[in-house]
């Protein structure tokens, strides 16, 4: 076929949690680069399966690049070699004849469910620890009640595009969540309705992160060029900045 | 596995962070001392009674009023605790860092990221080892491998850097500090968080450079010119 690609898979394969994990070898042909890389796994997937072989386990959701939840690192890069997520990369990234290698993340705070698919609750606790604002229920308020300033309105519009995907932690040689934190950081605290919780916010979330095993951040920068939704490496200095002003409050 | 509950009763002081506070402040210190060091050795260019008296002079500052080196010590107390603190800091962190990753890839890019940043815990490990000779060499034992005077720190200097594989072990470790110090520069600012805009933090990598080249490369100068015969 024309304009068709004959790839070879190394992708990790483990049983379960507990079970001992390697890299398998698979071969993939016919593959159009227009393909997204998950609708790729699934055509391997369908030869397994025709072969009577257990599918490769992956996680997916949205396939259009707004749950977070495709994490795959792809020749050695969280979601591969564009800035997007596995689910928006395409084929044509590709090709003809290559090999790629298809890992899970690799952190002590994602330990590995099945073959490439983490489990990633260490996120949704850091962020059941502080990453919410307190507000009553009842009636929406008038939106303009509130005022922002635009500067950190737009801050915050910016980094609240965070998806939690943890393609940071994946990049990072620390294996530290410091994006992930300083984005939800600065996302809460640049907003008037962020301020009441703001020092005990971050405190708690801080040492969240640090229980759940991620490494501390070195300033390295890897997490930011992974980060599919191009988050900035200033909201490090942001969450730096606020723990110190935290640590001056005696909290 | 973490285990998989909420902390209750957190404290800013014993986050990961603070650790990194501590590297920060204790890097920020040492920085103004190699910078003040850099400058003083600078002195060779005087001449041999400039330098010894410079050499002279630091055991007396505060004189009358401090006893003689009485400063220097406390100088040196100060810059001891900084060390311990930093190194301290600098070995938990890491330690950390290997275990948050127990499996590791069988591929892996680095994307964007500085040669500097990646290194930054063999060479601090680097300037360790060296800090020790160096100190051996010029101050504790004072060594001097042509077998000459060692009193004169004029003429220990100048003997040392004439022997070419001590004139290697210093360049060596000048290009361990440079690089240490261009990653070190930005990463302390970010960690103390000053760096809160794209501009900030291009202003801070730029300090990076000037700080590793001005520093390492005022070093360099001295051991240089022996080499190749301005300074006897
Ligand atoms: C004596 C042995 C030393 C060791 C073992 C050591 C080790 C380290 C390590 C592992 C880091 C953290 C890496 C990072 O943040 O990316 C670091 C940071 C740093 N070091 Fe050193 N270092 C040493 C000496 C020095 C010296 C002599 C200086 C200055 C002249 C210095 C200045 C800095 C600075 C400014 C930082 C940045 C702190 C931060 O990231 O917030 N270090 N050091
Ligand atoms: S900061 Fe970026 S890489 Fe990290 S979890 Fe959020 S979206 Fe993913
Ligand atoms: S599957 Fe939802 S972001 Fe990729």
């Amino acid at each position: 076929m024309i304009g068709t690609m004959n790839l070879t898979l190394k992708i990790w394969r483990q049983p379960h949690a507990e079970a001992q994990g390697g890299m398998r070898e698979y071969q993939v042909s016919g593959i159009s680069e227009d393909m997204s890389f998950l609708e790729m796994l699934d055509i391997l997937n369908e030869q397994l399966q025709e072969q009577g072989e257990e599918p490769v386990a992956f996680d997916h959701d949205c396939r259009e690049g707004i749950c977070g939840s495709c994490s795959l690192m792809i020749n050695g890069q969280a979601h591969g070699p564009e800035v997007t997520t596995s689910c928006q990369l395409h084929m044509r990234s590709f090709k003809d004849g290559d090999t790629i290698t298809i890992e899970p993340w690799r952190s002590e705070a994602f330990p590995v469910v099945k073959d490439l698919v983490v489990n990633r609750s260490a996120f949704d606790r850091i962020i059941q620890s502080g990453g919410y604002i307190s507000a009553n229920t009842g009636s929406a308020p008038e939106a303009n009640s509130v005022p922002a300033p635009r500067e950190k309105a737009m801050r915050a519009f910016n980094v609240a595009t965070c998806i939690g995907c943890g393609a940071c932690v994946a990049a990072c040689p620390n294996g530290s969540a410091s994006l992930f934190l300083g984005a939800k950081i600065t996302h809460l605290g640049e907003l008037p309705q962020g301020q009441p919780e703001r020092y005990e916010r971050i405190v708690d979330m801080v040492a969240q992160h640090d229980a759940e095993g991620f490494g501390g951040c070195t300033n390295i920068g890897e997490c930011a060029a992974a980060c599919p939704k191009g988050i900035p490496l200033d909201v490090i200095s942001q969450l730096n900045k606020d723990l110190r002003t935290a640590i001056k409050a005696g909290r | 596995m973490a285990t998989p509950t909420l902390v209750r009763g957190a404290r800013a002081t014993q986050s990961t962070i603070t650790l990194k506070i501590a590297m920060a402040v204790s890097g920020i210190l040492f920085i103004l001392f190699v910078l003040a060091h850099m400058y003083g050795n600078l002195k060779v260019f005087s001449g041999e009674e400039a330098f010894n008296s410079y050499a002279e002079h630091l055991r007396t500052i505060g004189a009358p009023i401090f006893p003689r080196t009485g400063v220097l010590w406390i100088l040196r107390v100060g810059l001891i605790a900084s060390l311990i603190v930093h190194v301290a800091c600098a070995v938990t962190l890491a330690r950390r860092a290997g275990r948050a990753r127990p499996v590791q890839y069988q591929v892996k890019r680095n994307v964007n990221s500085a040669f500097s940043s990646r290194t930054m815990r063999w060479g601090g490990a680097t300037i360790l080892m060296f800090l020790i000779w160096h100190l051996l060499n010029f101050t504790i034992v004072k060594i001097n491998p042509t077998g000459g005077e060692t009193e004169n720190p004029y003429r220990l200097l100048v003997d040392n850097f004439g022997v070419w594989w001590m004139t290697i072990i210093y360049l060596v470790a000048m290009a361990a500090l440079a690089l240490h110090l261009h990653h070190g520069t930005w990463s302390s600012l970010q960690t103390l968080g000053l760096t809160n805009s794209p501009l900030a933090r291009q202003r801070a990598k730029l300090a990076g450079w000037v700080v590793a080249v001005v520093v390492a490369g005022g070093f360099s100068l001295v051991p240089l010119s022996v080499l190749v015969g301005i300074t006897k």
